[in-house]
């Protein structure tokens, strides 16, 4: 019998941040399987590492020491450029407080991502029409995100995140700026898209409703796991 | 496309903050053309001086004559085609304030001299007819409202006492370059009445003025003259008009260069403050370039961005300038034409415009747009919470 490797594999990695010559030590020599389709919740204190920990593996931010790999890939080599497309292919970005372009309407947000790729104009239309229907949205793809809810807007982030169909999605506190209905409709989209669509979902977050949803909940604790 | 677009959208979000930095690079742009178009039309005078005309002096100092005598001397050097002379009289009329270029010449080689003052050939006959007679600019003859045939009364200033002219003749210039604020007058009648009032400033003259066949042979021509009055009473520097014209106006020339001066730091002033504004603006949207780099976009696109919307404030802006520069430069012709016989916009002056407009916008950009494209998306990101 031989078992898939994991989706996510880390191992020791170790991350600090430097302020002045004060070294801040956040991840320590930390280890961690995630598998394909499996939604995850990261709980824990705030200033626990949380946040880093979900950049490593997204990409966005660079480790010290040990081994990252996602999707059979070694990322901690790649340069900016190459993590910036490998981002674009293979990860959604779901955050605390949605980062949509204020200037541009729910539908050209959602196109963002798109406009990385050769897909033609139409192709990028149906996709984009394709994912707000999906997050209930179809009918207010002209509205600009200061004309939504905040509920609504982390819906539009979540068609953003969802539109290139990249393999993991990464949530960093979805619902922390959320009311609890608002949060409950995020999270069963989120649910949908692991058992409907075969997503990764990495979620941050301290609301335990929201881990509930989720299949494991990992605590992180002063850069280790519990 | 899409930087574009988002681009303009940006352009339009603070509307209040983009509005007055488009209005501080109009005004900068406005007023730097004036600038420029004071001190182009001096140098658009100087292109007037003619290549072929040359200027004889006292070699002690401006204000020291010359004896007439020297006229015939200079007239039958080779290479010499004409020769006329002049004073400087220093006239006023009425009233102090009411200044004006006077001077004494000889008008029949004078205005052969001078062919950019256009007389009708009647007009001209008269004068040239008439002892008392003189000729004036049309715009001189529009300040006072003077006629043909009006009796003119002139203050000497260095040679004292009342004299009196009759306007015989009015002159325009050839094209709008050269000056119509000129009063002319016969020099014989000038000397005679010296002879009877100040015999010892009698049959002398301030300058000649000496024309030459071919711009080629000015220099040797000066150099004769000069030579030919060496170690004589009064030696004499002769130069093309153009030199004498820049070392008459060295002063003046000194000006032009503080106003060169500021032109540049008005426009330097205008750069700090743009690019204070835009730098305000880039650190609101960190957040938003953090954003757009998480999802794969480069340093180039989030570059194109901030650039992009400090150039097209700066270019619109600078549109505004340049546009304005038109009605304004009409408007100080209009109001200032007893000091400037014309007062119009140059395509240089336009080109500078455009491109110190640009200049603003990339100027604004660079430490912005230098910050936008390098910030590290973890640390952009964190800008929100
Ligand atoms: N860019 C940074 N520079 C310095 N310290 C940082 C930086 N990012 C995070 N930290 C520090 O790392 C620790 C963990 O931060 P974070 O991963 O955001 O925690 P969490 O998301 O669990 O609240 C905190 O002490 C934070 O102050
Ligand atoms: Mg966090």
């Amino acid at each position: 019998m031989t078992t898939t490797p994991p989706l996510v594999l880390i191992r020791d990695l170790s991350k600090s941040y430097r302020r002045g010559d004060q070294i801040i030590p956040v991840l320590d020599n930390l280890s961690l399987d995630i598998p394909a389709g499996e939604f995850l919740a990261l709980m824990g204190p705030s200033g626990s590492g949380k946040s880093t920990l979900l950049n490593l593996i997204a990409g966005i931010d660079s480790a010290d020491s040990g081994r990252l790999e996602v999707g059979g890939i070694d990322i901690r080599p790649l340069s900016e450029r190459e993590l910036a497309r490998w981002r674009a292919g293979h990860i959604g970005f779901i955050f605390q407080f949605y980062n949509l372009i204020p200037v541009l309407t729910a539908f050209e947000n959602v196109e963002l991502p798109l406009l990385l790729t050769d897909l033609p104009r139409q192709q990028r239309r149906d996709h984009v029409e394709l994912v707000l229907g999906l997050v209930g949205l179809a009918d207010r793809s002209d509205h600009y995100p200061g004309q939504l809810s905040g509920g609504q807007q982390q819906r539009v982030a979540i068609a953003r995140a969802l539109v290139a169909d990249p393999s993991i999605i990464v949530a960093d506190e979805p619902t922390g700026d959320l009311d609890r209905h608002s949060a409950e409709e995020v999270l069963e989209l989120l649910e949908k898209l692991v058992h409907d669509f075969g997503k990764t979902v990495i979620m941050v977050t301290h609301d335990p409703r929201a881990a509930d949803k989720a299949h494991v909940v990992r605590q992180l604790e002063k850069g280790v796991l519990m | 496309m899409f930087i574009l677009k988002l681009i303009l959208r940006n352009v339009f979000r603070h509307r209040l903050r983009s509005l007055l930095t488009v209005v501080g690079v109009a005004i900068a742009i406005l007023a730097f053309g004036m600038l420029r178009t004071l001190t182009g039309l001096w140098e658009e005078g100087m292109k007037h001086a003619s290549p072929i005309r040359l200027v004889t002096r006292n070699a002690t100092s401006l204000i020291f004559p010359l004896p007439i005598a020297y006229l015939e001397r200079i007239r039958q050097l080779p290479g010499v085609t004409r020769v006329a002379h002049g004073v400087w009289f220093g006239g006023i009329y009425i009233d102090e304030k009411n200044f004006f270029a006077s001077y004494a010449v000889e008008p029949r080689n004078y205005l052969a001299l001078y062919p950019e003052m256009v007389v009708p050939p009647p007009q001209r006959d008269a004068f040239f007819r008439e002892r008392k007679g003189c000729m004036v600019g049309a715009s001189l003859a529009n300040r006072f409202g003077w006629k043909l045939g009006d009796p003119i009364v002139l203050r000497g200033t260095i040679y004292p006492g009342d004299w009196e002219f009759i306007l015989q003749a009015i002159y325009r210039g050839k094209d709008k370059t050269v000056d119509e604020r000129g009063f002319i007058f016969h020099w014989d009648y000038f000397n005679e009445k010296l002879r009877m009032t100040a015999p010892e400033q009698a049959d002398q003259t301030g300058f000649f003025m000496v024309g030459v066949s071919r711009p080629e042979v000015a220099a040797t021509v000066s150099e004769t003259i000069d030579r030919s009055f060496k170690n004589s009473l009064a030696e004499t520097i002769t130069e093309t008009e153009e030199t004498f014209h820049l070392n008459f106006l060295a002063m003046t020339e000194a000006i032009l260069i503080v106003i060169e001066i500021v032109s540049y730091v008005v426009i330097a002033i205008i750069m700090v403050v743009a690019a204070n504004t835009m730098a305000m603006t880039a650190r609101e949207r960190t957040a938003e370039y953090a954003t757009l780099k998480t999802i794969g976009f480069g340093p180039g696109h989030i570059a194109g961005i901030i650039c992009g919307e400090s150039i097209a404030i700066a270019l619109l802006g600078g549109a505004i300038g340049i546009v304005l520069t038109f009605p304004a430069a009409q408007m100080i012709e209009t109001a200032l034409s007893d000091y400037f016989p014309f007062f119009s916009v140059t395509p240089k002056t336009l080109i500078y415009e455009a491109l110190a407009s640009l200049g603003i916008g990339v100027a604004a950009a660079v430490l912005p747009t230098w910050r936008g494209a390098t910030i590290r998306i973890a640390e952009g990101l964190r800008r929100v919470g």
